[in-house]
């Protein structure tokens, strides 16, 4: 039975999971850093992870384009599945517009994004403060409401698991694609 | 005879209103001193809100030409507010301690083509240093125009000590660039 997700999409699902947290706990640790070269440091570090992140969810978005999940647990309700798949895709839409917001953020704030300190990404905004600042805003918002979704989206996990009793945790675990 | 004595004159009358042509009435609004710094090998830009200076320059005589700056350096914009306050502090310039840094011209070269070599003496935090400024002249009318940037490195003038004294995270070479414009009176 093919009723598990392939092992490329196990892999971008996965190494993402630890990039985004990485991501998250970086971003709200080294806001409220007093200035230092080690604060420029990680601030450089986390907009080089960010780019990473935006590139791995263009990949996960083809990967996915062409190769369909397994479909949902008959014994899921309509609402329930609809629920799921606006859950997937509301984490989707904030992984890619929480690095947009950020690097557009850089952009504005006079700071260029250059991926590893090599690659140059061009900046789309003008240096502008007032748009600095409400960029700067959005990006918070935007990974607010993504750590909302990421809870729901674990919490949902865990109760399939430890409640439904169903095979959506077990799917996306690497042990799976070997019993296959 | 007396039509070339005349002549003679007319050069003369010339040459001296060209003489008396000297920028020496700095315009602050059209005037800027800017620099661009590499923070983990990004450029980034930054600028002196404030600074006063005296020129004098006469394209007919540049090698009288003098000029001095003094740039208040805690009008500094780093592009960040916490970067501003930070510079302000001791490891950076140590504005309550050494509240503007200075540039006084000593010879000045012409280059021709409205280029020229100004050099002259930078004291920042208490440290001075030769330098070599390269400047181009553009008249505008009754508005004379220089443009010119140089490098200088910010360790020279103990500028970034302690924990930034290392230059991986910011770089020493910082490019000053500057535009004066002066009207001659």
């Amino acid at each position: 039975m093919v009723n598990h997700y392939t092992a490329t999409a196990k892999t971008l699902h996965w190494l993402m999971a630890v990039l985004l947290f990485g991501l998250l706990a970086l971003g709200f640790y080294m806001h409220d850093l007093p200035l230092s070269p080690d604060k420029l440091k990680l601030y450089s570090w986390h907009k080089w992870a960010g780019v990473t992140a935006f590139l791995l969810v263009l990949v996960r978005l083809a990967w996915r384009l062409g190769h369909r999940p397994p479909p949902l647990p008959a014994s899921m309700s309509k609402s329930m599945q609809f629920a799921a798949h606006a859950g997937h895709l509301a984490l989707y839409g904030l992984m890619l517009a929480i690095p947009l917001s950020g690097w557009l953020m850089s952009s504005a704030k006079g700071f260029q994004t250059v991926w590893f300190g090599v690659l140059p990404i061009p900046d789309l905004l003008d240096k502008n403060k007032e748009v600095g600042d409400l960029l700067q805003t959005v990006h918070l918002g935007l990974n607010l409401l993504f750590v909302v979704t990421l809870l729901g989206h674990i919490g949902a996990a865990l109760k399939h698991h430890f409640i439904d009793r169903d095979d959506i945790l077990t799917r996306m675990l690497p042990a799976h694609a070997k019993e296959n | 005879m007396k039509r070339y004595i005349l002549a003679l004159l007319a050069a003369a009358a010339l040459s001296l209103t060209a003489g008396a042509a000297d920028y020496n009435q700095v315009q602050p609004a059209q005037s800027a001193i800017t620099f661009t710094y590499k923070q983990m090998g990004v450029a980034v830009d930054g600028k002196f809100k404030r600074f006063s200076s005296q020129l004098s320059f006469d394209p007919a005589k540049p090698s009288a030409a003098k000029a001095s700056f003094d740039v208040d350096l805690a009008s500094v914009d780093t592009g960040a507010p916490e970067g501003d306050e930070e510079v302000a502090g001791k490891p950076w310039f140590n504005t309550k301690a050494f509240p503007t840094a200075r540039f006084v011209s000593g010879t000045v070269k012409a280059l021709g083509n409205n280029r020229y070599e100004v050099a002259g003496q930078l004291t920042i935090k208490g440290k001075t240093q030769e330098v070599v400024v390269p400047a181009t002249f553009t008249a505008q009318g009754s508005k004379g125009v220089f443009d010119g940037s140089f490098t200088i490195r910010r360790a020279d003038f103990s500028v970034g000590e302690g924990s930034w004294a290392k230059f991986d995270i910011v770089a020493n070479d910082v490019l000053i660039k500057f535009r004066i414009t002066a009207t001659s009176k």
